[in-house]
C-alpha cells in the first residue's frame, strides 16, 4: 500500500465566523443545532446526537418517557422546541453517570433493586427521580406518590425502593439497615 | 420431545483462539446464514450456530434465543444453561440470538428451538432443551480435565467456572476450552444435573441489561440507525374495513426533508397479510423523524368505511344483550342437566359482567427497521413472533427463509400485541418501494387506534346451590367479539379463543353449561395477556364471591369446598393439581389475615386462577374514599413450580398484578362511527404511581415441579380480587370494567 502523502499545515488560518444556529450544551459538551428551530429536543437528541436513551412514547408531554433536565429542571423533550434551548444545559440519562463513568447513586440503586422490567420508560423515570431527590433529598412515601411518569409494566414499587435506596446512599447511610 | 433434539443436534466446535463452542450445526451451508453476534462465531461462523462459547480467558458467552419484552428471559434462559454448566455468572455475557432459520427445500427449518415471547411458555420450553446445552459443555470440560490430570472424570467436580480435582487442584474452564472442543459428546447424551446441585437456579438475579438500561445504552429497535435510510411514519385508515377516498400530498411533499410519499394498499382482499391484519395507509418517508412527522400533518386525506362506518361499542352492548336472550351460537359444554338442577336449586344466583375492549399500549410503540435487497432481507424487529414475521417477509419478498435475517432487540413491552406483525409488513413494503433501508415508527395515536384489541364480552352467569350451599348448577354464557374474527377461522371455531371448555369450575359442578354467542364488530382483535383467562376469571371469580355472599358462606371456604380434595386432571392440555391451587389460595388468605378483624371501612377480597400451567391467588385489602380505591395491601401467592429466578418471578407477578389493576380500574377502548375514540394516554389513562399499591407482596410457593413462566400469571385473578375487596368494603358489586365510572358515582 502506498504511504499517505505528508500533511502540510496551511500557512494562514482564517477564523470561521461563528455558525448560525442554536448553541447549547448536552451532558457537558457544546453542540450546535442548525436545522429547523421548531424541531423538538427529543428528535434532535435521537436522530442527530444518537443519544437514544431518551425515549418517545406519547409525544404530547404526558407519559414522561422523554424526560430530560434543562438547567437542572425536568422537562418533556417531546414538547421542547430547539429554539427555546439557546445557551441552555441539557442533561439526558446518558449524562447521569459519575465523572469516572461509573453509575450514579440513582442508577446504582436502580440496578440493585432490579427496577427494570421492559426498561423503555426507565430513562424518563430516572430523570424524574433525579428531580424529585433535588426537591426532597429524603423523600417520604407521599413524595414518591407525586412521581408522574407512566410505567406500563408495573415497576412502580421497585422504583420507589430504588429512590429510597439512592436517598440513603446519598445521605451516607448504610444501604441495608438490616 | 422438544423441537431441539439434543442428542442429534448438539455439536462441539473449536472456535477462534481455542474457544469451546457448544451449539447446533447447520446441516447445509448457505450464503445468507444469519450471522450470530461476532463473539459467538469463532472461525466457523459460516457453519456454526451456538449457545455457549467459552473463551481461553474464561469469558463465557451464552446466547439468549427468545426476545425479551420485559419478561426477563434474557436473564433467566441463559441462567438455566449457566447452572448446568456450573459457570461463573460474573463472567457470563449474554448475547441476543437472531431468528435461527435455514432454507429446507423452500420451507424454513428452525435451528435454535422455540424463539418467541408469548403465552408465558419460554421457561417451560427452556427446561425441556436448554439444560442439555449447559450439561454437554460441562461434560466436555470435565472430560478434558480428566485427560489432563489422568483421573476418572467421575471423580472431578465443577464449580463457578472451574474443574476441581479431589486433591483440590483446579483448572479454569478457559484453560480447558481448546482441549474440550476436540472431544466428542456421547451418543447417549448427557444427563442434566440433579436439582440438589443447582447453584444459580433458585437464586435471585438482576436483569443482565440493567446497567445498559440505566445508562441509556440499551438499544431498542427504533434506537438503531441505518446510515442512508429513511424514517417513515404512516397515516392509516381509521376504519377496520375502509379505503382511501381522497389524497392530496402536495403540501406534504413540500416539507423540507420529506423524500417520498408511498401508499400502502392491502393487496389481499381479506385485509390480511397472511393472517395478520394490515391497514391501508399513506407513508411519509423523510430524512429525519421530525420532517416525517411534519410531512404527515400536511397530508390532505379522507378515508371511507367499506363496512361498519356507523359501528359503535354502545350498539355492541345492545347487540350482546339481545343475543343473550336466545340460544348460543356455539354450545361449548353441557354436563348433567343445568336447567333442571337450576330450577330445583335451594338458592339461585344470577349476574352479568361486562369486559370492554382494551389496548396493549406497550410503552414502546410499534416500530421496525427493514433493509431489503433483491437477494436478502435484514430486519431489526421488536416482535414476539419472529417465525410468523419471517412468513410475512417471505410472502412479501419471495425470498427463501435462509436469506432473511431477523434480529430481535430488547422490546419495550409486548403483552400479545407483537404476536401480530403488521408493522413488519409495513416496513418491508416501504423498504421495497423506496429502495432504501426504512426505520418505521408508529406514533402513540397510531398504536392506540390500530391495535388488535382484547375482545369485548358480556358474561351472563347463573348458579344454583343446594341447602348446604354446594354449587350444583352452573351456567356461563358469553357474548363476545372473537379474536379469531376475519382470521380465516371457520365460524364453528370462533369460540375457541373466548372460552376453554375445561376451564374451572368445569369438572367441579355436576350440572355445568357453557355457551358462546358470536358478536359481529368491525375492530381487529388479538391476544392480550393471558388471553381469555383475564376476562373470564374476572367474571367467574366475581361470581363465586357473589354466590358465597348470597348463600351466607365464607368466600374462601366456598372456593376450597368447590376444589375439594387434592387431585390431578388435565386442563387446557396440562396437568392441573387442585391441591396446588387450594394451597395458593389458603396461603394468600393467611397472609392477608383472612377471618381476622378488618379496620373500619376496609374490605378484603380473594380470587385465584390457573393459567399457562401456573397457579396464582390474590388477596387485597382496600377502602374506597372520594370515588377512589386505596390499596392497603396487595398479596399475590404463586406456584410456578421450581423458581428459576426469584427476583424475576417477583417482578413479573408484581407487574402483572399492577397492570391488571390499572386496566380494571381505568381502561377501555370505545368505538364511535366506526373509529376508535382513544388516541393517547390522557384518554387511555394507564395508572400512575399514586393510584396503585405501593407494594405487591409476592410469595412463590417452594416447589420442585417443572417450572413454568410467570409473565402473565399475575394478571387474571387481580381484577376479581379487587372487585371482591371493594364489595367487602362498600357493599357495592362492580360488574362492569373499567370500575372508575361506578367508583366515581359511589363518591
Amino acid at each position: 500500500m502506498a504511504p499517505l502523502p505528508p500533511q502540510v499545515p496551511p500557512a494562514h488560518i482564517t477564523p470561521q465566523p461563528r455558525r448560525e444556529g442554536i448553541h447549547l450544551q448536552v451532558n457537558g459538551k457544546p453542540y450546535l443545532h442548525a436545522g429547523d428551530p421548531d424541531m423538538p429536543l427529543l428528535w434532535w437528541l435521537r436522530d442527530y446526537l444518537q443519544l437514544t436513551g431518551t425515549k418517545y412514547a406519547c409525544g404530547i408531554g404526558d407519559c414522561g418517557a422523554c424526560s430530560v433536565l434543562v438547567d437542572g429542571e425536568p422537562v418533556h423533550a417531546c414538547l421542547t422546541p430547539m429554539q427555546t434551548l439557546a445557551g441552555r444545559k441539557v442533561t439526558t440519562v446518558e449524562g447521569l453517570a459519575l465523572a469516572d463513568g461509573s453509575p450514579g447513586a440513582l442508577q446504582q440503586a436502580w440496578i440493585n433493586e432490579d427496577a427494570i422490567l421492559c426498561g423503555y420508560c426507565q430513562a424518563g423515570q430516572l430523570i424524574a427521580a433525579h428531580a424529585l431527590l433535588q426537591r426532597h433529598p429524603r423523600p417520604s412515601e407521599a413524595d414518591l406518590d407525586t412521581l408522574p411518569n407512566l410505567c406500563r409494566c408495573g415497576s412502580y414499587p421497585r422504583i420507589r425502593k430504588a429512590i429510597l435506596r439512592a436517598a440513603r446512599a446519598r445521605a451516607g447511610k448504610p444501604e441495608n439497615p438490616a | 420431545m422438544s423441537e431441539l433434539d439434543r442428542r442429534r443436534f448438539l455439536k462441539v466446535m473449536l472456535g477462534a483462539g481455542g474457544a469451546l463452542i457448544v451449539g447446533l450445526p447447520l446441516r447445509a451451508l448457505h450464503a445468507a446464514t444469519p450471522p450470530l453476534p461476532l463473539a459467538l462465531l469463532g472461525d466457523n461462523w459460516t457453519r456454526l450456530s451456538a449457545f455457549v462459547s467459552i473463551e481461553p480467558n474464561g469469558r463465557t458467552l451464552i446466547g439468549a434465543r427468545a426476545p425479551d419484552t420485559g419478561q426477563g428471559v434474557r436473564t433467566s434462559l441463559p441462567r438455566i444453561i449457566a447452572d448446568e454448566l456450573d459457570a461463573d455468572w460474573a463472567r457470563v455475557e449474554v448475547l441476543a440470538m437472531p431468528l435461527g432459520v435455514e432454507d429446507d427445500n423452500g420451507k424454513p427449518r428452525w435451528l435454535y428451538g422455540p424463539q418467541h415471547a408469548g403465552g408465558s411458555r419460554n421457561i417451560a420450553e427452556a427446561w425441556q432443551d436448554l439444560r442439555s446445552i449447559g450439561a454437554a459443555a460441562r461434560w466436555l470440560l470435565r472430560q478434558a480435565a480428566a485427560q489432563r490430570w489422568n483421573l476418572p472424570a467421575e471423580r472431578l467436580g465443577t464449580h463457578a467456572g472451574w474443574v476441581i480435582a479431589p486433591d483440590g487442584r483446579r483448572l479454569d474452564y478457559g484453560e480447558l476450552a481448546a482441549a474440550a472442543a476436540q472431544l466428542q459428546l456421547p451418543d447417549a447424551g448427557v444427563a442434566p444435573k440433579p436439582a440438589s446441585d443447582y447453584k444459580l437456579i433458585g437464586q435471585p438475579a438482576g436483569d443482565v441489561d440493567a446497567r445498559a438500561m440505566v445508562e441509556g445504552r440499551q438499544a431498542f429497535a427504533f434506537d438503531q440507525t441505518w446510515g442512508d435510510g429513511y424514517v417513515a411514519v404512516i397515516a392509516r385508515c381509521p376504519y377496520a374495513e375502509g379505503e382511501l377516498a381522497h389524497l392530496d400530498d402536495s403540501a406534504a411533499r413540500a416539507v423540507a426533508g420529506v423524500e417520498k410519499i408511498i401508499p400502502i394498499s392491502v393487496r389481499e382482499a381479506s385485509g390480511l397479510i397472511g393472517d395478520v391484519p394490515l391497514a391501508p395507509g399513506i407513508a411519509v418517508l423523510a430524512r429525519d423523524t421530525w420532517a416525517a412527522l411534519k410531512g404527515r400533518t400536511q397530508l390532505a386525506l379522507r378515508w371511507r368505511a367499506r363496512h361498519g362506518g356507523d359501528a359503535s361499542t354502545a350498539a355492541l352492548t345492545q347487540q350482546a344483550e339481545l343475543l343473550l336472550k336466545g340460544a348460543p351460537t356455539t354450545p361449548v359444554r353441557n354436563d348433567g342437566d343445568f336447567t333442571k338442577a337450576f330450577k330445583a336449586a335451594a338458592h339461585r344466583v344470577e349476574a352479568e359482567y361486562h369486559v370492554p375492549f382494551v389496548a396493549h399500549a406497550t410503552m414502546e410503540p410499534m416500530s421496525c427497521m427493514a433493509l431489503i435487497t433483491s437477494d436478502r432481507a435484514h430486519l431489526i424487529a421488536p416482535t414476539q413472533s419472529p417465525r410468523r414475521a419471517l412468513g410475512i417477509v417471505q410472502r412479501l419478498t419471495g425470498l427463501d427463509a435462509g436469506s432473511i435475517l431477523i434480529e430481535m432487540p430488547r422490546i419495550g413491552g409486548g403483552y400479545g400485541r407483537r404476536l401480530d406483525d403488521d408493522y413488519i409488513a409495513e416496513a418491508v413494503l416501504l423498504a421495497q418501494a423506496a429502495g432504501k433501508p426504512i426505520k418505521l415508527l408508529w406514533m402513540r395515536e397510531d398504536d392506540m387506534t390500530h391495535d388488535v384489541y382484547r375482545p369485548f364480552g358480556v358474561h351472563r352467569l347463573a348458579a344454583g346451590t343446594d341447602r348446604k350451599g354446594r354449587v350444583e348448577a352452573w351456567q356461563h354464557h358469553l357474548a363476545s367479539t372473537s379474536r379469531l374474527w376475519h382470521r380465516g377461522v371457520p365460524a364453528s371455531q370462533l369460540w375457541t379463543s373466548e372460552m376453554q371448555s375445561d376451564a374451572l369450575p368445569a369438572g367441579l359442578v355436576p350440572n355445568f353449561q357453557l355457551g358462546w354467542y358470536a358478536l359481529d364488530f368491525p375492530l381487529w382483535r388479538g391476544a392480550w395477556r393471558a388471553p381469555s383467562h383475564d376476562s373470564n376469571t374476572f367474571a367467574i371469580e366475581s361470581f363465586l364471591d357473589e354466590i358465597a355472599h348470597a348463600t351466607h358462606q365464607d368466600p374462601l371456604k366456598l372456593r376450597l369446598a368447590l376444589l375439594g380434595a387434592a387431585r390431578q386432571w388435565q386442563v387446557q392440555g396440562v396437568t392441573f393439581d387442585s391441591g396446588r391451587l387450594a394451597a395458593a389460595l389458603q396461603r394468600a388468605a393467611t397472609e392477608i389475615g383472612w377471618g381476622t378483624r378488618v379496620p373500619a371501612g376496609h374490605g378484603r377480597g380473594l380470587a385465584c386462577a390457573f393459567s399457562a400451567g401456573g397457579y396464582c391467588a390474590h388477596a387485597m385489602e382496600v377502602s374506597v374514599q372520594g370515588g377512589k380505591v386505596h390499596f392497603h395491601r396487595a398479596v399475590a401467592v404463586v406456584d410456578v413450580g421450581r423458581v428459576v429466578n426469584p427476583l424475576g418471578v417477583d417482578a413479573q407477578i408484581m407487574g402483572g398484578t399492577l397492570d391488571a389493576l390499572s386496566t380494571a380500574l381505568k381502561l377501555e377502548i370505545t368505538v364511535k362511527d366506526g373509529q376508535v375514540q382513544q388516541q393517547n394516554f390522557p384518554e387511555y389513562p394507564i395508572a400512575r404511581m399514586r393510584e396503585l399499591p405501593r407494594a405487591v407482596e409476592v410469595i412463590a410457593i417452594a416447589s420442585g415441579a417443572t417450572p413454568v413462566g410467570a409473565e402473565d400469571l399475575g394478571v387474571p385473578s387481580a381484577a376479581p380480587a379487587l372487585a371482591n375487596a371493594i364489595f367487602a368494603a362498600t357493599g357495592k358489586r362492580l360488574r362492569r370494567m373499567p370500575f372508575a365510572a361506578q367508583l366515581a358515582r359511589m363518591g
